[in-house]
């Protein structure tokens, strides 16, 4: 059962992004919200990952003893994490500068009042 | 080995490559004048466009290609990232490189009277890399990262007319989207990877089991491409960001969305490909089932994308519409061709919808080229306010007529050999998805012939007794697309043998794609 646990919160995390995104109207909220959804994510690969007892998978600082590879944590998730955090700071700066200019010409951060383009 | 073979055996490295570092150099270039800026922009793409022309010519002759990142052969254990080009990808390459010339010659006029033009392109480098990236990469988490690249992008130039609200609101709703589904896209990555503990596309056809995640993995995938696609009921932000962009990357960002389509071509075909014929539930096999929901999409598609087309008062947004629509005449072509694979239509079906796909992006691309022409003159967005301007645009009114007749499927416009194709293969699927096909193509002339009469014929008005005719790079940038367009639709057959059979058959023989990393399937 313990070793559900990390998927458990992965899912309750996309679900409660997923919950702000669609029911949240305020901007930045929703913003809040697609950074929580990243976080499960990367929690996810991270667990993917894993391996009980594994060390650090760093061929040259290896403690004596381990066993290659299966004493090692996998290290493609984390490569893939690490850039996943990279791509997630340069969306969510986007996306919070964007917020920035829209609540300068709107005056608001209110999804209800921020649509001029619905016709 | 002489100096040909070494190119293009490292041309799919370097045609990332050199955009990439163009796009990092374009601020520095720009700091000594427009003038050098913009020839750098187009040595940049000339050479793009020439490791692309030769990758091509290998690729049509030899088959499918490889290039392996930081090694000189795939060991085990196959975490490499590589790069499988086989004839679907490059012909995807050839059309983006076309849209991205087009773009780049179209912006020297457009966007003249701008400020922050080092920054407009190094944006729009930049989404050509990525959209370069993600046609040709085999890597499924280098599929990922090229598809937030371009969405960050593409995100960046929609909201580049910043001093607009729309266009804000509309680059807030198309990264909110798009980040969501980039982040389901990485969901399903891992998913992939924790099953079968690899991540090059071909390694993970070759062992796809179809267990339940495998289900999920592919419900995710296909919602998220189909959606960045602009397939209904997902197509909301298409409209506001064709609409609002500056005109002149409306092309690029089309490129972007059309790489989205090809994720879906690939998903299906290659990595499915294997297990497409497995029976579900009901003994319905899974061809059958997705083929028929993308069929019902795409027919939804073309029916609300037309209506909405028909009620619409901005010219962009028009534009927009109509594009949904075309983005569902080239899912219903695929629907078709996926729940009849194997039967000889669904090859039509198939090739009408990958030349539809080059259709769709010349026919659409040369309307918002005179939308963006109309608008740089006029300063205007609504139908309303525009009127009587063939009196003094001549050649932007002719190449709209060409536009108008090749998209809503005339002879001897290219609209016409694909549509056909679509029609005439969709039939034998069955008849009333062609009925209605044909329908809204001709409610489509209606919708154009509409904006034709407000904006060109009509009364002059005053404010427009003295308008010009557009810059001499617009007019050459819609000339080229307009004879592309002349051209494939006198020659349809030249095309169709040259690149889209080779490209069908590529998405349809997907033991070689896999046979080409794995070795020996």
């Amino acid at each position: 059962m313990i070793e559900y646990i990390p998927f458990i919160a992965v899912v309750t995390m996309i679900f409660i992004g997923l919950y702000a995104v669609l029911f949240r109207r305020n901007l930045i909220k929703i913003v809040i919200g697609i950074s929580i959804i990243e976080s499960g994510v990367n929690l996810f690969l991270i667990t993917l990952g894993y391996r009980e007892g594994g060390v650090a998978p760093i061929f040259t600082s290896l403690p004596p003893g381990t066993t290659y590879p299966a004493g090692m944590v996998l290290p493609v998730p984390q490569a893939l994490t690490l850039t996943s955090i990279v791509i997630g700071v340069a969306v969510l700066a986007l996306m919070l500068s964007l917020v920035m200019h829209i609540y300068r010409k709107y005056g608001t951060l209110d999804v209800r009042k921020i649509r001029r383009l619905k016709e | 080995m002489n100096i040909i073979d070494v190119l293009i055996e490292q041309s799919p490295a370097l045609i990332i490559a050199i955009p990439l570092l163009g796009a990092f150099l374009m601020p520095l270039v720009s700091r000594i004048n427009s003038t050098v800026r913009n020839i750098f922009g187009l040595l940049v793409l000339c050479l793009t466009g020439f490791f692309v022309g030769i990758l091509a010519s290998d690729v049509l002759a030899n088959g499918p290609r490889l290039y392996i990142f930081g090694a000189k052969d795939l060991a085990v254990p196959m975490v490499r990232i590589l790069f499988e080009v086989d004839s679907m990808s490059i012909f995807m390459a050839l059309i983006t490189m076309v849209l991205a010339f087009i773009t780049l010659i179209y912006s020297w006029s457009f966007m003249k009277d701008h400020d922050g033009l080092d920054k407009y392109y190094t944006l729009v480098l930049l989404l050509i890399t990525s959209t370069l990236g993600m046609e040709l990469t085999g890597d499924i988490f280098n599929f990922f990262v090229f598809l937030e690249i371009s969405c960050i992008a593409s995100c960046a130039l929609i909201a580049f007319w910043i001093s607009e609200g729309e266009a804000l609101e509309a680059a807030f709703k198309y990264i909110v989207v798009s980040a969501i589904g980039a982040l389901f896209v990485l969901f399903a990555i891992g998913l992939l990877y924790a099953q079968y503990n690899a991540l090059n596309i071909a390694t993970l056809a070759n062992v796809l089991k179809y267990t339940f995640l495998d289900k999920i993995i592919l419900v995710l995938l296909l919602v998220v491409l189909g959606m960045k696609a602009g397939l209904v009921p997902m197509h909301m932000w298409l409209p506001d960001s064709y609409g609002r962009a500056p005109p002149s990357v409306t092309l690029i960002i089309m490129g972007a969305t059309l790489a989205s389509f090809y994720g879906v071509l690939r998903v299906i075909f290659t990595l499915y490909g294997n297990v497409l014929s497995t029976t579900m539930r009901f003994s319905i096999p899974l061809n059958v089932l997705v083929g028929w929901i993308l069929i019902t999409l795409a027919i939804i598609s073309i029916i609300v994308g037309v209506a909405m087309a028909l009620v619409q008062s901005d010219f962009m947004r028009l534009i927009g519409f109509s594009a949904v629509a075309e983005v569902g005449y080239m899912f219903l072509a695929i629907g078709a061709g996926i729940a009849a694979l194997g039967t000889p239509y669904a090859t039509t079906a198939l090739q009408g919808g990958i030349l539809h796909l080059l259709n769709d992006a010349l026919d659409i691309g040369l309307l918002f080229l005179v939308a963006g022409a109309v608008y740089y003159i006029t300063k205007k967005r609504s139908l309303d306010d525009i009127s009587g301007l063939a009196r003094n645009m001549k050649y932007t009114t002719v190449f709209f007529v060409i536009g108008l007749l090749a998209v809503v499927g005339m002879p001897p416009l290219n609209g016409f050999a694909s549509k056909f194709l679509i029609y005439e293969s969709v039939y034998q699927l069955n008849p009333i998805l062609s009925i209605v096909a044909i329908l809204c193509s001709i409610l489509m002339l209606a919708v154009f012939v509409k904006v034709f009469y407000a904006v060109f014929m009509g009364p002059e008005l005053p404010a427009f007794k003295n308008v010009t005719e557009a810059p001499r790079s617009m007019l050459l940038a819609m000339g080229v697309v307009a004879a592309l367009m002349i051209f494939i639709g006198l020659f349809p057959n030249l095309v169709i043998d040259a690149l889209v059979k080779p490209a069908a058959d590529a998405l349809l023989n997907h033991a070689q794609y896999i046979g080409t990393v794995v070795g020996g399937v």
